[in-house]
């Protein structure tokens, strides 16, 4: 049971990385690649009619690592209180940058949204990326199961590290690269004419640039964590993983420079699934482990809920799952294709 | 600084502010999908476009609703860690339940509705507004079975660990705290959206700009306005109210003022709580009336203050007082302020009283606070429980948040939440402003000059 529901919190937080990873990217290059306000536009409406589905992923997500894993939840949340804060802030700015900014039709009104947009998508990516990596690297946690750990210590991933420290940071800049690409790719397939040809000229500058710190996070993450690779060595199956990050980033730049966006952006979803399924096999059966000694770890057995709950769970959410799908192909279906400008809404 | 204290005041605020949000939601999309009914069924094109302009004020009131509610999921664990780790396996649930049931569908729909009229035909149309109601009413049941729990707690047992379970899927949904709670709340709801749509339209008659939607706006509003009023006080108050009497006595001795036991127990109408004389400061009362409100019968004996320790008693017991009399008060003027103008739109002569139409336009604010006084009682009124008799409120917050770590993310909350009010304010102000004239004459104002 505990195994289902490890897997299941885990595919919930690769659905959002996925699905609101490209509208983040859209929103880290907003500025960068729409020149004119009409491709501002078109950059938003091509996000405009899903991205608020999309973050529902992180919800649906938190609330169930809330209730299968009542601990870890607890434990985390109020260990990492301020960035948590601080993503929530950025989670409140984004999501008015993306809705009121046709609003008002004064220019200075647009300037202030599109960079509060920008600003807000790029440093939430980076938090993300370095939450990520504050799981993978472990947190000192106490006997009682909790910890508090501030924004920034000495920078060093020791016993008492901060919630930046130079890991964490490579696993910020590792997300902002990805997730860049991976709307770099989305506005390819979403766009036409100079947009697209800007989207693809970036995601192909910037691949290198992903390739190097792929290769570089990994080094890193042994240095911080000699355990990693326990699970992969007890099933060396597992060393597909790192193959199959390695195909999907070669198919995201070959597809890319064949101009058949639609692969490349196939490549870059399975890339972050892998790269992120990846971390979770290394953790397994962990959820958040401990600087401060293995006998302190918060395992999945150590925090999951009673088996009633679990068993009822597991019916609700194969039925909401099958419905969440549903809405989602419509919605997809209904918004296929370019993106138009002339397509009506309410001023929105 | 005291640590509990500003726990309760971070969670307070930020619960405060969101749920002046998801109560327009609600109440909104309900009446826009009775205007797209209209629309269709009498081929009438004035309710579409009313339809319209209410789908771009539900777009803003949404949006605040659901980046102020994000806040909402994450705070049982970041500040009240202890809390979420031993009841996550039982609330937990319907939490995440809110998220796979409700947002999904909601915010799908909502794209759809928003974006898609001129690619569906007006029936697929008219599915996309009811299922986002549908998803904002689900969303409300679930929330309200969590409250529920934590006010009334059932089909529970305790795990080894301290943790608690459910045992029973379906009890915990059934719970009959919930069900009363809801429909008390929804109808809570309905009336702070029939007041919203009364206010506009009153506005637009009284300045006759846009006053045939006005009109539209009235009728619609104060239709469902007289209903909602009406089973917000009978029966959906008078029952939760029983309820609450016979579950929490010590809530509702509390939110009466009634500091000892009597029979035929009397209301206090008007007063000032002084806890530490045990008495009522200026009362205005009406003997009997409580104990003929709870049990029927103006001699049965009410369970005061004095019956419980002081332990026990909901703190801060003023604001509790307040709260409920607040709540009440304004409930009663509801009733009173929607039958006559039921009355007069009957007789056709409700657009032409101004002194009907003016009430209507300033009650805007009302129905917030009425609703926002009725969680008021609830919340203080489980006091000094988070937990109703299980765990104790000064049991469930983060012990390692230090008070420097949630002042400084009480402060940047309220930072937050001012800009949002008056952007919101601003905003809301300009689509009314604009008014609901057909697509084609608001288009320069809404969609970008580029655009040709």
């Amino acid at each position: 049971m505990g195994f289902i529901w490890f897997w299941i919190v885990a595919i919930m937080l690769v659905a959002y990385v996925v699905l609101d990873g490209f509208d983040l990217g859209v929103g880290i290059l907003h500025l960068f690649l729409a020149r004119s306000e009409r491709e501002r536009q078109i950059t938003l409406r091509s996000i405009g009619p899903v991205w608020d589905g999309n973050e529902v992923w992180l919800l649906a997500g938190g609330g169930t690592l809330y209730f299968a894993f009542p601990l870890a939840y607890a434990s985390a949340f109020s260990g990492f209180y301020l960035a948590l804060m601080i993503v929530l802030w950025l989670l409140i700015l984004r999501g008015i940058s993306v809705e009121l900014r046709m609003h008002v039709n004064v220019g200075v009104w647009k300037s202030f949204f599109d960079g509060l947009f920008v600003f807000s998508s790029a440093l939430l990516t980076v938090f993300f990326g370095a939450a990520l990596a504050n799981v993978i690297r472990g947190v000192p946690l106490q006997a009682d199961g909790y910890f508090f750990v501030p924004l920034w210590t000495n920078w060093r991933a020791g016993a008492q590290p901060g919630i930046l420290d130079w890991y964490t940071v490579i696993g910020g800049v590792v997300a902002l690269v990805a997730l860049a690409v991976h709307g770099a790719l989305y506005l390819a397939v979403k766009t036409e004419a100079g947009l697209q040809e800007r989207a693809r000229s970036v995601a192909k500058r910037l691949w290198m640039l992903l390739l190097v710190l792929t290769v570089v996070s990994l080094p890193a993450t042994m240095i911080v964590r000699a355990d990693t690779l326990a699970n992969y060595r007890a099933y060396p199956i597992c060393f597909l993983v790192p193959v199959v990050v390695l195909l999907a980033l070669l198919g995201m730049i070959h597809f890319c420079r064949k101009g058949d966006d639609r692969k490349a952006f196939a490549c870059s979803c399975a890339y972050l699934t892998v790269m992120l399924a990846g971390a979770a096999i290394g953790l397994y059966p962990r959820l958040l482990p401990s600087t401060t000694g293995s006998q302190y770890d918060i395992t999945i057995e150590k925090s999951l809920s009673g088996p009633h709950t679990l068993h009822v769970g597991l019916v609700w959410w194969a039925c909401g799952m099958c419905l969440a799908f549903t809405y989602f192909f419509i919605v997809y279906r209904m918004f296929r294709g370019k993106v138009s400008l002339e397509s009506g809404g309410y001023g929105h | 600084m005291d640590a509990l204290l500003l726990h309760r005041i971070h969670f307070a605020f930020t619960i405060t502010f969101h749920y002046l949000f998801p109560q327009l939601t609600m109440g909104l999309a309900l009446l826009i999908v009775a205007l797209k009914t209209i629309a269709i069924r009498r081929k009438d094109e004035r309710y579409n476009e009313a339809a319209r302009f209410w789908a771009r004020i539900f777009a803003i009131n949404f949006l605040i609703g659901v980046v102020t509610g994000i806040p909402m999921e994450f705070q049982f664990g970041t500040n009240w860690s202890q809390f979420a780790r031993t009841t996550g396996g039982v609330i937990g649930q319907p939490l995440a339940m809110e998220g796979v049931f409700s947002f999904f569908l909601e915010s799908a729909f909502l794209g759809l509705f928003l974006f898609g009229e001129k690619r569906l035909s007006p029936w697929k149309h008219w599915a996309c507004a009811f299922l986002v109601f549908v998803g904002s009413w689900i969303s409300g049941f679930f929330i309200i079975v969590t409250n529920a729990w934590m006010q009334h707690p059932v089909a529970y047992r305790i795990l080894p660990n301290g943790a608690f379970e459910v045992t029973s899927f379906w009890a915990l949904l059934t719970n009959p705290w919930a069900l009363l709670q809801y429909a008390h709340n929804m109808s809570g709801a309905v009336i702070t959206g029939a007041f919203v749509m009364c206010s506009v339209g009153a506005f637009y008659v009284l300045e006759n700009r846009f006053a045939e939607h006005g009109k539209i706006f009235l009728r619609v509003g104060v239709i469902a306005g007289v209903i909602a009023c009406v089973t917000q006080i009978f029966p959906t108050g008078d029952l939760h109210g029983r309820y609450l009497a016979k579950h929490q006595p010590a809530a509702v001795a509390g939110m009466e003022g009634l500091f000892s036991s009597k029979a035929g127990a009397p209301i206090v109408l008007i007063g000032q709580p002084n806890e530490e004389r045990q008495t009522i400061d200026n009362p205005i009362v009406v003997n009997d009336v409580l104990s003929f409100l709870i049990y029927g019968t103006t001699k049965s004996e009410v369970q005061g203050l004095d019956a419980f320790p002081r332990d026990q008693w909901p703190a801060p017991l003023p604001l509790l007082f307040y709260s409920y009399h607040i709540m009440a008060g304004l409930g009663t003027y509801f009733v009173l302020l929607m039958v006559i103008a039921a009355f007069l739109l009957w007789r056709g002569k409700l657009f032409r009283t101004s002194w009907v139409l003016w009430p209507l336009l300033l009650s805007l604010p009302l129905p917030y606070i009425a609703n926002t006084a009725g969680w008021m009682t609830a919340e203080i009124g489980r006091q000094p429980w988070v937990v109703y008799g299980l765990i104790r409120t000064s049991e469930g917050y983060s012990k390692y948040v230090s008070t420097g770590n949630s002042l400084f993310t009480l402060l940047g909350f309220m930072g937050i939440y001012t800009v949002l009010s008056i952007l919101f304010v601003v905003l809301v102000y300009r689509i009314i402003d604009t008014g609901p004239a057909s697509e084609v004459a608001s288009a320069p104002k809404v969609v970008a000059p580029t655009v040709t």
